[in-house]
């Protein structure tokens, strides 16, 4: 079976997408041909394929680009846009929060927005404190977008695939230090649906809900415990928002206990409501407190030591599973 | 120049007096009390938004801000539907979800009105840019204030389009006022319409109360960005009769601007175009009658019309929940 990288994965949903609806473009810094196909090459070989129309290389305008995105799919496009880091994303919330993510809901359902965008993020490359973060609980705070990460290249190219087609805007976040993870290749026309998600390893003991990065050290450290007799199911939530509940509660239903695990900040991040709305609904199910853990709550630094000392480590993870278990 | 044909001069002159005679409505329903909503007076600027939609097609696209009832009477949006949503009515356009400052009617090509000073600019260029794509040779036009010309959002939005040469008509309705501070303290160069040179972009700045000036430039505008040469900036001059919304203080406007604006006054100045070329007191009133009439039935109609179900808050937040 034919592996694929992630960069690969969520190029070919593209290219597959772009192949089959004239309405979808992509528009975005260096993303095309004379630029060499983005910064991590993800729309590579496109501009060949359907002219600069459709793979447009934007000035340095994040405003005017996420702007141009919203307008076009309220004429009926499907726009990909890309936001090259997601700390560039506060250049233009405005567009993204007040228009594409509410134009449906204030025009009485008149004018969805299907809108991709995409952009890239990641703490351990040395970035520093201003294209490192992971920002998704800005966007899952708000109605009226979907909010989606991929934590290995089946999965983007499925995906990818949904989001393009999804009658709202998504933020579709990529980590950078999973590019170049491999997967089987699901293929073509392959879709993961948006809002659904996946449980890469079972588990009776706890549940590690979480997604993106993290999901390949929760999976790590999950094999580890099972030498040490403990059984820790993983949750991938793929979709952050709106996640799939249902999924999220039956795992914790039966382990009796979580543990919340995200890149991002921990204090108002997504493990925080994800904890909240766990206490509520599984009260009676649950053995313990439920667990967080997330980045440290600072800019994220760039010494590779102290970008290390920031960032959720595997022994946290060890640590704070056997505290809820009772063991040390 | 051109003389303005009779009957587009006709068609300016009715949308001129609808938007006028909706805005006076307005005030007086507010006046009276019969209703309490945000209401931000177009008095003062109707000639320019009727200028702009009448060099419109129908199936033109446009985008508008808060103070955006020009536009949308203007471009034609239905009196019912348009006073059910300043309403909050189930009837609006937006079924009373988006109400005065965020009216939406694709039919007509009102596509989105913003309450953020700016923000339309850069979503007019997506517009135009997805006829760019599929050439279904419609134009978009947006109209914002001077206030909005010192947005980033408008420099961003402005070298884009002129970059990719976008069928986008960027609508500057300088009426002296960025919210309550004035032209000269909110900006030192002398005008907006001299920025288009900048951007390397075709633009100019009109006399916005005179029909004879701001109706050819509207046209040439629309004709330019329609042929695909790329985007125009107009810069209408106008003044904003009253406060920045209504029963706001305008007490900082000065006594020599408030003159001047008398003087300006493009209703007056439109009426007399319109009797110099032959048009009749008695057809011109005809008119102002008829879309009065309209508009009174228009109101009963959204002051009699259902509120929209408490559930609405619950519907149109995803597709899932439409």
């Amino acid at each position: 079976m034919a592996e694929i990288t992630m960069t690969e994965a969520l190029n070919k949903a593209i290219d597959e997408a772009m192949a089959v609806d004239d309405g979808v473009f992509c528009l975005g810094e260096d993303v095309a041909a004379k630029q060499g196909g983005g910064v991590f090459k993800i729309t590579s070989g496109l501009t060949e394929k359907y002219g600069e129309n459709r793979i447009r290389a934007t000035p340095i305008s994040e405003t005017a680009i996420i702007g141009a995105a919203v307008g076009a799919a309220l004429a009926g496009q499907r726009p990909i846009a890309e936001i090259m880091l997601m700390n560039f994303v506060g250049v233009c919330m405005d567009q993204i929060v007040n228009h594409a993510a509410k134009l449906r809901f204030m025009s009485g359902g008149q004018t969805p927005c299907p809108i991709v965008i995409r952009t890239t993020t990641g703490v351990g490359v040395g970035f520093g404190g201003q294209h490192s973060d992971m920002l998704e609980a800005w966007f899952a705070h708000v109605a009226g977008m979907h909010v989606v990460t991929p934590s290995n290249a089946a999965d983007a190219r499925g995906l990818m695939r949904s989001a393009i087609e999804a009658n709202d805007p998504v933020v579709f976040i990529e980590n950078i230090l999973c590019y170049n993870l491999k997967s089987e290749d699901p293929g073509v026309d392959y879709r993961v649906p948006l809002g659904k998600a996946s449980v890469p390893k079972e588990g009776s003991d706890i549940s590690l809900i979480t997604y993106g990065r993290t999901v390949l050290d929760a999976l790590e450290v999950a094999g580890e415990l099972e030498k040490e007799g403990i059984s820790a199911e993983v949750v991938d939530l793929r979709t952050i928002a709106p996640y799939d509940e249902a999924t999220v509660l039956a795992s914790v239903r039966k382990t009796g206990r979580a543990l919340t695990l995200h890149e991002a900040v921990r204090p108002f991040g997504t493990g925080a409501e994800l904890a909240a709305n766990i206490q509520e609904k599984c009260w009676g199910d649950l053995k313990g407190p439920v667990r967080r853990i997330g980045g440290t709550f600072a800019a994220v630094p760039f010494a590779t030591h102290l970008e290390q000392a920031w960032i959720p480590t595997k022994g946290e993870i060890v640590e704070q599973i056997k505290a809820s278990m009772g063991r040390d | 120049m051109a003389e303005i044909d009779r009957k587009k001069l006709l068609d300016i002159y009715t949308r001129t007096m609808k938007v006028n005679r909706t805005d006076e409505k307005f005030r007086e329903l507010l006046m009276q009390g019969k209703v309490a909503v945000m209401y931000y007076c177009v008095r003062g600027q109707e000639l320019v938004s009727a200028a702009a939609m009448a060099a419109l097609e129908p199936e033109d696209y446009v985008v508008c801000t808060y103070r955006g009832q020009g536009e949308q009477t203007a471009k034609g949006i239905p009196m019912e539907k348009w006073w059910g949503e300043c309403l909050g009515k189930a009837t609006g356009t937006c079924k009373g979800k988006g109400g005065t400052m965020h009216i939406t009617d694709p039919d007509t090509g009102i596509m989105v009105t913003t309450g953020v000073v700016g923000s339309g600019l850069p979503i007019a260029n997506g517009l135009a840019m997805a006829s760019q794509n599929n050439g279904d040779g419609k134009v978009t036009l947006v109209s914002f204030g001077d206030g909005a010309a010192n947005i980033g959002g408008f420099h961003e939005a402005m070298n884009m389009a002129q970059l990719y040469k976008l069928p986008v008509i960027f609508l500057c309705q300088n009426n002296r006022y960025g919210e309550h501070t004035a032209y000269a303290d909110h900006t030192d160069s002398p005008n907006i319409g001299s920025r288009a040179a900048a951007y390397g972009m075709k633009g100019g700045t009109v006399d916005g109360n005179d029909v004879n000036q701001i109706y050819p430039a509207m046209e040439e505008a629309v004709e330019h960005a329609r042929s695909g040469k790329g985007p125009v900036l107009v810069e209408a001059m106008c003044y904003r009769m009253m406060g920045h919304f209504f029963g706001s203080d305008f007490s900082y406007m000065p006594e020599e601007h408030l003159a001047e604006m008398q003087a300006e006054d493009p209703l007056p100045k439109l009426r007399k175009v319109m009797l110099e070329r032959q048009f009749t007191e008695e057809e011109l009133d005809a008119v102002v009658a008829q879309i009065d009439a309209d508009i009174d039935a228009a109101v009963r109609h959204a002051l009699d019309a259902p509120l929209p179900d408490t559930d609405e808050i619950y519907k149109d937040v995803l597709e899932e929940t439409a």
